[in-house]
């Protein structure tokens, strides 16, 4: 937050707007740009947790039980007994990774803080509808990361169940260490992260529909406005659904209900619960895991089409068409969700329907990557690092889609189900996509919500260390998976004692793999310095940096509580009016009123 | 210590040098008059190059892993259907690999040639009905062909096992896996878990297991009994979390015999035979050529998955549910030794869900045998049913046959 606070300078007394003190402006402040900033800062910061976690267990798979300085230096004794991790903590460190990235990173660093930052901003209002619930929101979403954070510290271990949790591994401290207070905290850090996010998308919801000004039709909302508000109806359907997860959970492993288990003996100990199934858990857990990715990867679609089209100099392509995708994807990612569960023992019949609905989504997201390449066609492409990361989106979301057919394949997904084709695939499609977006959002809005610009050749060197380390990292993966390797494997020297071929591909690839992995991950190195270095001491940012045409680059690049100074805005026109023919600039801002005889597009 | 010093010590300059090569840069640029911003043609072309660099690297890369590793550890499918799925994933994979290039030729080629250039403007494109539908039409009759296609065999496979075919039971537990061939009448003992106990680890029911097991858990070292006597001796001193421990366990435990009283009362013993016929492998599975299987999965503790990557073949076992999955192996162990040109390889059942600690430990070697082989070894298996070892009086006897028939059937087959 002291990166945040540096930024004391620039009051606007002088424009009506009450005095803030430092606790109401930087820490309990309902602003949503400062919000918005708040909840970047905490996403970059498990980021580095997570990313950390991820060199850890590279560190193993690539060279397993050989001693390593850094994974002592960060597990210690306790953990890595002379510079070799546990299998426990091993399987801790995948949990972990995994659910820093996909829900405090891809979920609350992205919505949180860009629909904060833009839903205001480029609908025109002056705040969220409410301040107080916003403020909430970030502070649970802090609470919540104070305490996955805390897990990692505790004598048992962290939770060591896999980011998915299934019991009843997770429900039983006899199964695995993990699944004792590190699984306690995991459950109430994600119940009240639930919360967190339920309040923000319940806000953003609000705001989108009623607080856009003048002018402002639901069809001339930008495509970031669009996926943001569409996120935040999918989390409030769904994100409820992991709560009662969670909370049948808790119950299962405290008040000794029998919801998830059934006929268990574990460590000698026959238990009584009698009637519960594991799969009821499964269930629940991806009617919201499901739409989960899209709550990840939405955002990042959104922020990616604004940027496009701004950086191409050409409206986006096909707007309606791209607004009707963010639909269908949304209702479809409602009743895919079992085809996680094709080998769970459900019913073969019940599988074959999800094959159908999953590959129909396969269609929507055709048509977003042809609109964007044809918004590509025939530019005039300006590339800002933002520009940078949105291009890479476009390529790894082709990449991770494809492979996606096959695991929606029931037949298919028999073979490499629960393999590393799986955790390549998704790291590609969502987990590359959504960090590709977010970076990209980060580069093009940095100008808004600091006032400074960041170093640009920085972030050339930052985008395509990234680009060639992320491809490197996950492109073999593909090939371990495909090759049958199952996932969460501490150690893969167990195939020398059936299939030495096997071995030596997988241990070739893993060495490949994690050199890829460090190398990324000390390119994001490149982005922290350029990140702090130029809140602080980058060159101020002008009004409209990359000539663009919404309403937030209206507003003065000095925030000001309420964003503009004067009245609100009106808007005449849709967002995507670049290089339109007869006009002098290549772009016309949205409140520019059409001239005389001038079509809306 | 002193390395770790350094190490800091270089980081931390590290990181000023840049702070300071920052500066100089941002003076020069103030100097010259450019604006952050504004991205000048030279870096446009240099990123657009750049483009098209990455794209020829990534698809070398990707032909180059291909080449290399393409079927590596995969190899062809073991089983009938595993052949089946096969000849669809390629079918996906051609359709898939040739999705990627295209796309992402178009992605690169397009970031290249449409770079910014002076004095060009880009063209005013803002939607176009005809290519829209076409994008939309196009993907849905190649997913309806894959849909059609993958729904065929997936049907296939996850039909109703053949009544003749062979059924084994898998059980699972932390951390390795039991088999359980039905013996002669080719059907599975029953099971409760309640009546797990050191001779019956896979809990059958039977009258005998039945009795069995009320007797350990009311008279058993942590009985029923031992537990009231231990909780009732005033003289015994406990810290309070031990006696709560125990009093739980002793409440758990009463539960269960009632429970397992009222098994007795409906107990009529008319399917014991089918149980006491079974038997029971540890570490290896063997199975024979060309002949179905049909596996019942199940699990002691956790949720496991039962993964044969050569068969093509997966399920997950879950407490408290029985799983199925059937298929018919159709290359013996010797063939497809020959056939990877590995002397020492096998296959394999692994476990495929995370499971705990040991999770990568956990697995089963998998022997395919010609029929002939097949019977030898199941004969030789006769004499140790599930009956044979919970009466061990007969054990010794038997054990001397198994091993010289198992070592003759070892020489010929593997």
């Amino acid at each position: 937050m002291a990166a945040v606070a540096h930024e004391a300078h620039g009051h606007h007394e002088d424009h009506g707007h009450h005095e803030e003190n430092f606790v109401s402006k930087y820490i309990f402040s309902q602003d949503h740009k400062m919000i918005g900033k708040q909840f970047l800062m905490t996403a970059v910061f498990m980021g580095i947790v997570a990313m950390l976690l991820s060199i850890l267990f590279r560190i193993q798979l690539a060279w397993p039980g050989e001693s390593s300085d850094f994974v002592s230096f960060f597990l210690g004794e306790t953990w890595a007994p002379g510079g070799v991790m546990k299998e426990d903590m091993y399987l801790g460190l995948v949990t972990i990774h995994g659910t820093i990235m996909v829900f405090f990173l891809l979920t609350g660093g992205l919505s949180g803080t860009f629909s904060n930052l833009l839903i205001p901003l480029q609908i025109g209002a002056r705040d969220m509808a409410s301040g107080f619930l916003n403020m909430l929101s970030y502070w649970f979403f802090f609470l919540s990361s104070i305490l996955m954070l805390a897990s990692l510290f505790v004598e048992s271990g962290p939770a060591m169940a896999g980011w998915t949790i299934y019991p009843p591994l997770s429900a039983l401290p006899q199964a695995v260490s993990g699944s004792g207070l590190g699984m306690t905290l995991w459950l109430f850090s994600m119940a009240i992260f639930i919360a967190s996010s339920l309040i923000g998308s319940l806000n953003y919801i609000v705001t989108v529909l009623n607080l856009r000004t003048k002018g402002m039709a639901m069809t001339r909302l930008p495509l970031t406005i669009w996926a943001f508000f569409i996120t935040a109806i999918i989390g409030v359907l769904s994100f409820p659904v992991l709560l009662s997860a969670a909370v049948l959970l808790i119950m299962d492993r405290m008040a000794g209900t029998s919801f998830y288990l059934s006929d268990i003996i574990v460590g000698g100990e026959m238990l009584t619960q009698h009637g519960g199934s594991p799969i009821l858990f499964q269930h629940l857990f991806w009617f919201l895991g499901h739409p989960e990715v899209y709550i990840v990867l939405l955002p990042s679609l959104g922020l990616t089409s604004e940027i496009i089209a701004t950086n191409s100099r050409k409206p986006i392509f096909g707007y309606r068409a791209m607004i009707g995708s963010i639909l269908a994807i949304a209702f479809l990612s409602f009743i895919v969700w079992a085809h996680h569960m094709f080998v769970t023992g459900m019913n073969p019949f019940l599988g074959s329907v999800f094959v159908f609905t999953t590959l129909l989504i396969a269609i929507p997201s055709a048509v977003k990557v042809f609109n964007y390449l044809t918004t590509l066609w025939k530019g005039s492409i300006v590339y800002t690092p933002a520009m940078l990361f949105a291009i890479g989106l476009v390529s790894t979301f082709i990449t991770g889609g494809v492979t996606g057919i096959i695991l929606a394949d029931a037949a298919l997904d028999i073979a490499v189900h629960d393999t590393y084709f799986v955790v390549a695939h998704f790291h590609v499609v969502m987990g590359l996509s959504a960090v590709f977006g977010m970076f990209a959002g980060v580069y093009h809005w940095f100008p808004k919500m600091y006032g400074k610009m960041l170093n640009t050749r920085l972030g050339y060197v930052h985008f395509w260390i990234t680009l060639i380390g992320a491809y490197g990292v996950f492109f073999p993966m593909h090939f371990v998976g495909i090759a049958g390797a199952p996932r969460r494997y501490y150690d893969y020297t167990v195939y020398n004692e059936f299939d030495v071929d096997s071995l030596n591909m997988m241990m070739d690839l893993n060495v490949i793999i994690t050199v890829f992995a460090i190398i990324a991950a000390l390119g994001q190195g490149v982005f922290l310095f350029n990140f702090f270095y130029s809140i602080f001491r980058g060159p101020k940012a002008p009004q409209n940096p990359w000539k663009s045409t919404t309403l937030e680059w209206t507003t003065p690049v000095e925030h000001i509580h309420g964003n503009w100074p004067g009245e609100l805005p009106t808007v005449h026109r849709w967002p995507y009016d670049f290089s339109k023919p007869g006009e002098e600039e290549d772009f016309i801002p949205q409140t520019v009123p059409l001239r005389d005889g001038e079509e809306e597009h | 210590m002193i390395t770790k010093l350094i190490i800091l010590l270089v980081i931390v300059l590290g990181v000023l040098a840049l702070a300071q090569m920052m500066r100089v840069y941002e003076l020069s640029s103030k100097l010259s008059g450019k604006e952050e911003g504004e991205i000048s043609n030279r870096d446009n072309r240099m990123n657009a190059n750049f483009m098209l660099i990455f794209m020829i690297a990534l698809f070398g890369g990707f032909i180059w892993l291909m080449l290399k590793y393409g079927w590596t550890g995969r190899g062809v499918a073991a089983s009938i259907h595993g052949e089946e799925v096969d000849w669809l994933m390629n079918l996906n994979l051609i359709i898939v690999i040739a999705v990627f290039f295209l796309t992402n030729t178009l992605l690169f080629v397009f970031s290249f040639k449409y770079v910014k250039k002076p004095g060009v403007k880009a063209l005013f494109y803002p939607h176009n009905n005809k290519l829209e539908m076409l994008w939309t039409v196009v993907p849905a009759v190649v997913l309806a062909v894959i849909i059609i296609l993958g729904l065929r065999t997936w049907n296939q496979i996850t039909d109703v096992a053949e009544e003749e075919s062979i059924r084994v039971e898998l059980f699972s537990k932390q951390f390795d896996w039991t088999a359980r061939y039905a013996g002669a009448d080719n059907t599975l003992g029953r099971f409760d878990y309640k009546l797990t106990t050191d001779n019956n680890e896979l809990a059958l029911l039977t009258a005998n297991t039945l009795d069995s097991a009320i007797f350990q858990m009311e008279n058993g070292p942590a009985g029923i009994h031992t537990l009231e006597a231990k909780l009732n001796d005033r003289n015994l001193i406990m810290v309070p979390e031990d006696r709560q421990k125990m009093e739980d366990d002793l409440s758990r435990k009463e539960r269960l015999i009632r429970l397992l009283y009222q098994m007795r009362a409906r107990h009529d013993g008319k399917n014991d035979a089918s149980a006491w016929d079974d038997i029971i492998q540890k570490d290896t599975l063997y199975l024979c050529k060309g002949k179905e299987y049909e596996f019942n999965f199940r699990s002691k503790d956790v949720v496991h998955s039962a993964y044969f990557p050569h068969f093509r073949a997966q399920m997950n076992t879950v407490p408290g549910l029985t799983t199925r999955f059937k298929f018919v192996p159709n290359k013996t162990t010797v063939e497809m030794r020959d056939a990877k040109n590995d002397k020492n390889f096998n296959y394999v059942l692994m476990c495929n869900k995370i499971c705990g600690g040991a999770h990568y430990k956990m697995k089963m070697m998998v022997v395919v045998l010609e029929e002939k082989d097949y019977k030898t070894w199941m004969k030789s298996k006769s004499n140790s049913t599930f009956k044979d070892s919970y009466f061990p009086k007969a054990v010794e006897a038997v054990e001397t046959v198994d091993a010289n028939v198992m070592a003759d059937t070892l020489a010929v087959a593997i």
